[in-house]
C-alpha cells in the first residue's frame, strides 16, 4: 500500500480537443496533491493528443502519461481501461481521479474490478482527510436525500469518479514545467471484441441547459405534459433554456435531457427559477450552485423555500400568466 | 397460421420445428418421420443461423430498490430516514432491459434467466419477471452479502452468472435508483472478461453471434457493434416496458424461485458483504443547503408578481 504515491487525473480528449472536465480534475487534483505533498499526474488517451500534454502541464500537472495510438481515435470501453491499468500498474498512485462522464463512468468501473480495488462513482466533493491522509469521497446517497462520506481503507489506488460542474476548471499557467511520458501500449491493450461503427450528432442534446444563463425548470406540480408549455413560455420570454425535475420527465413530460439533478444534469445559471418543483434533495444537488434562485410552488412547506433567494407560495397557474404578461409587456417598453 | 401449418404449405419451413416443440395432435408418426428427415436435410443450410438464434441464452439482471417516486423524508439531525415503509419495487431501468431481453425472444426465440441479489423480500422482483415473461428466476440472497459494495455486488453477480454456465447476452439497467452509481455492469464484463456496452438506447441482433447498438453519450449517439457474449447496459430510451399478463400473474404465483447462497456460487464470504468492499461510508448526513430568501404569499398574485420583478430587476436579471 505504502508505495502508492501521487495523484492521477484521467483526461479526456473528444472531437480533436481536451475536454473541460479533464481541467476541473486537474484542480482539484492539485489541492488533494499539493495536501499529500504529492506530485499530479495525468495520462492522456487517443489519437494525435500528444500536442496537447503542454496543456495539462499548464493546467497543473506534474507529469502527463501519454498513449497516443489510432486504435484509440473511438472510446471502446475495454481499450481505454486496459490502457489505464497498464499505466497505473506502471506509475502506482495512491488516487485515481476521473470525470463522471459517460466515458469516465464506463471505463472507470472496469479498470476498479481489474484492480480489484474500490471505486466511489459521482462524486461531488474530494479532499483529504487531515489525520489518516486518506482520500475523503463525498457523494449524494439514497436518491440524494443524504450525502454519504466514504473512504477506501486498504486498497490501492483510491478511485473516485467526479460530477462534471462542481470544480472550477484549473487557472492556465503557462510558466509551469513538466514531464511528458510517452506510453507506448503493449499489443495486448487493444485486443477486443467490439468495434465502433460511427457516431451520430444529436443536435437536440446541444441546447445546452449546462451552459445557460437563465433556467427555467418544472416539476411535478405542472400535473400534465401540456402544462409545461407554460415553462417553455416563460424560458422563451426570459431567454432562458428548460429544465426539468426528476418526476416530470418520469411522467414523460419532457426529454431525460432536460433533466436536473443528481441522475440528470448539473447546472448554475445566473438565475434559476423552478415551478412546480418541491425542491428533493436529489434535484437540488443539480442546481444549488445557481447565483440565484427563484421558486414558485403551492406548498408552504416545500423544501425549495429553504434555498431559494425569492419564493411566491401560491398557484403556478395563476401566477405565470400574469408573469410573463408582465414581462413581455416590460420587454415591449425597453425596446 | 402456426408453423405447423406453415410446413405443410411450404415445406422449406421445416426448420421451425424443434424437438422440444410439442406433437402436432393433427399430424400422423409417418408425417412426423419424414418431417425429422427433412430436418436433417435442412441443418446444413443457411437456415442453421435461425435455429442457432432460437437457443439464445440471455441473462437479466434485476434490482429491488425503495420506489423513487416516493420522496424519503430525512431526519436533519441524525441523517437517519424518517419513513421506512416506502415501498419496494423493481429498479424501473432493469425494467426496459428485461423488456428488451422478451422482445429478442419474441422475434428469434431466447431463453431468458433473470438473477436478483438481495434480501428475501426482493422475490417479488423474479415473480414480476415471470409474470412478464421470463423463463428462470433466481435469487441471490445470503445474509454474508449484505453490506456488499459495487466491487462485492460485481463479484458475487459474476460468481452467479458462471454458475448459471451458457450465456449469450446479459442486460441491465445503467444504475439503480437507489446507489445511483451504474458500475455494476461495466465491473461484471471485467469479472467475466467479455464487452460492455453502456448507456444503450438500441439494440439489434445483426446475426446470431453479433449485435449493433447505440450508446447515448455527449453531443449524439455512438454505434458499436461487439461479438457475443456481451454485457449490455440499457437506459430508459431503449424501449417501452410492457405491463404482465393476467396469465402471466397466474403462472408467476406458481413458479419455482431458485435462491443461492454464496456457498453455491462457490464465493468465500470474506470476499463479499462488508468485509468484502474496498470502499466504506464513514458518515451519512443531511444534505442541507442553506439560503434562505424572502418567501411571499400567493393570494394576491398581481402582488406576488411584482414583487418577484422587482426583485429580479434589482439583481439585474431582467
Amino acid at each position: 500500500m505504502s508505495e502508492h504515491v501521487g495523484v492521477l487525473t484521467v483526461s479526456e480528449f473528444r472531437d480533436g480537443s481536451l475536454q473541460p472536465v479533464s481541467f476541473e480534475l486537474l484542480n482539484v487534483g492539485r489541492k488533494l496533491a499539493d495536501k499529500l505533498g504529492a506530485k499530479l499526474m495525468t495520462v492522456l488517451i487517443g489519437y494525435k493528443v500528444k500536442e496537447h500534454a503542454m496543456e495539462l502541464i499548464y493546467r497543473g500537472a506534474d507529469e502527463v502519461y501519454v498513449l497516443d495510438d489510432k486504435r484509440f481515435k473511438d472510446f471502446i470501453a475495454e481499450t481505454y481501461a486496459n490502457a489505464i491499468v497498464h499505466v497505473i500498474k506502471n506509475v502506482k498512485p495512491e488516487i485515481v481521479v476521473a470525470s463522471a462522464t459517460t466515458t469516465g463512468r464506463t471505463v472507470m468501473p472496469k479498470v476498479a474490478a481489474m484492480l480489484r480495488t474500490g471505486l466511489t462513482a459521482d462524486c461531488t466533493s474530494l479532499d483529504i482527510d487531515p489525520e489518516d491522509k486518506m482520500l475523503v469521497q463525498i457523494r449524494p446517497a439514497i436518491g440524494g436525500n443524504v450525502m454519504a462520506t466514504i473512504k477506501t481503507p486498504r486498497h490501492r489506488p483510491q478511485m473516485a469518479t467526479l460530477r462534471p460542474k462542481i470544480y472550477r476548471e484549473a487557472e492556465r499557467d503557462t510558466s509551469r514545467s513538466g514531464k511528458i511520458i510517452e506510453v507506448k501500449p503493449p499489443e495486448h491493450i487493444f485486443e477486443t471484441r467490439v468495434k465502433v461503427l460511427g457516431f451520430r450528432r444529436d443536435l437536440s442534446q446541444e441546447i445546452d441547459i449546462e451552459k445557460a444563463d437563465i433556467v427555467v425548470a418544472g416539476g411535478k406540480g405542472l400535473k400534465k405534459k401540456e402544462n409545461f408549455d407554460l415553462i417553455f413560455e416563460l424560458a422563451k420570454v426570459l431567454g432562458g433554456a428548460v429544465g426539468a425535475s426528476r418526476a416530470a420527465v418520469d411522467h414523460g413530460w419532457i426529454p431525460y435531457s432536460h433533466q436536473i439533478g443528481l441522475s440528470g444534469k448539473t447546472v448554475s445559471p445566473r438565475l434559476y427559477i423552478a415551478v412546480g418543483i418541491s425542491g428533493a434533495i436529489q434535484h437540488l444537488a443539480g442546481m444549488k450552485t445557481s447565483e440565484t434562485v427563484v421558486a414558485i410552488n403551492n406548498d408552504p412547506d416545500a423544501p425549495i423555500f429553504k434555498v431559494c433567494d425569492f419564493g411566491i407560495v401560491g398557484d403556478l397557474f395563476e401566477i405565470l400568466p400574469i408573469l410573463m404578461e408582465k414581462l413581455k409587456r416590460l420587454k415591449e417598453g425597453k425596446a | 397460421m402456426n408453423k405447423w401449418e406453415m410446413c405443410r404449405e411450404n415445406p422449406h419451413f421445416h426448420h421451425l420445428i424443434r424437438s422440444s416443440d410439442p406433437p402436432h395432435p393433427h399430424i400422423n408418426g409417418s408425417f412426423r418421420g419424414y418431417l425429422f428427415v427433412c430436418g436433417i436435410l435442412h441443418i446444413f443450410t443457411s437456415y442453421y443461423v435461425v435455429l442457432i438464434m432460437a437457443q439464445l441464452k440471455i441473462i437479466v439482471l434485476m434490482k429491488q430498490v425503495p420506489d423513487p417516486n416516493v420522496e424519503v423524508e430525512i431526519d436533519e439531525k441524525t441523517g437517519v430516514i424518517k419513513r421506512e415503509k416506502v415501498e419496494a419495487v423493481v429498479n424501473p431501468l432493469d425494467l426496459h432491459a428485461l423488456e428488451e431481453a422478451l422482445r429478442i425472444k419474441e422475434k428469434y426465440g431466447a431463453h431468458i434467466t433473470v438473477i436478483s441479489m438481495g434480501p428475501p423480500m426482493a422475490e417479488a422482483v423474479l415473480r414480476e419477471a415471470i409474470a412478464l415473461g421470463a423463463d428462470r428466476a433466481i435469487l441471490l440472497s445470503d445474509r454474508a452479502l449484505a453490506g456488499s459494495d459495487t466491487l462485492a455486488t460485481s463479484y458475487a453477480l459474476s460468481k452467479a452468472i458462471e454458475k448459471v454456465g451458457e450465456y449469450d447476452l446479459i442486460l441491465c439497467g445503467l444504475k439503480a435508483t437507489d446507489g445511483e452509481t451504474g458500475q455494476v455492469g461495466p465491473e461484471i464484463s471485467s469479472f467475466l472478461g467479455i464487452p460492455v456496452l453502456t448507456y444503450i438506447s438500441k439494440l439489434e441482433l445483426k446475426d446470431s453471434r453479433t449485435i449493433v447498438a447505440e450508446r447515448i453519450v455527449e453531443g449524439g449517439y455512438q454505434i458499436v457493434e461487439a461479438s457475443l457474449p456481451a454485457i449490455v447496459t440499457v437506459v430508459r430510451e431503449i424501449n417501452e416496458p410492457r405491463l404482465p399478463t393476467l396469465r402471466g400473474k397466474i403462472k408467476a404465483k406458481s413458479a419455482e424461485i431458485e435462491t443461492w447462497t454464496v456457498a453455491d456460487i462457490g464465493v468465500d464470504p470474506r470476499n463479499v458483504g462488508l468485509e468484502g468492499s474496498p470502499t466504506r461510508v464513514v458518515k451519512v448526513y443531511s444534505a442541507k443547503i442553506a439560503r434562505r430568501g424572502r418567501i411571499v404569499g400567493g393570494e394576491d398574485p398581481e402582488k406576488a408578481v411584482d414583487e418577484l420583478i422587482k426583485f429580479l430587476m434589482e439583481r439585474g436579471l431582467i
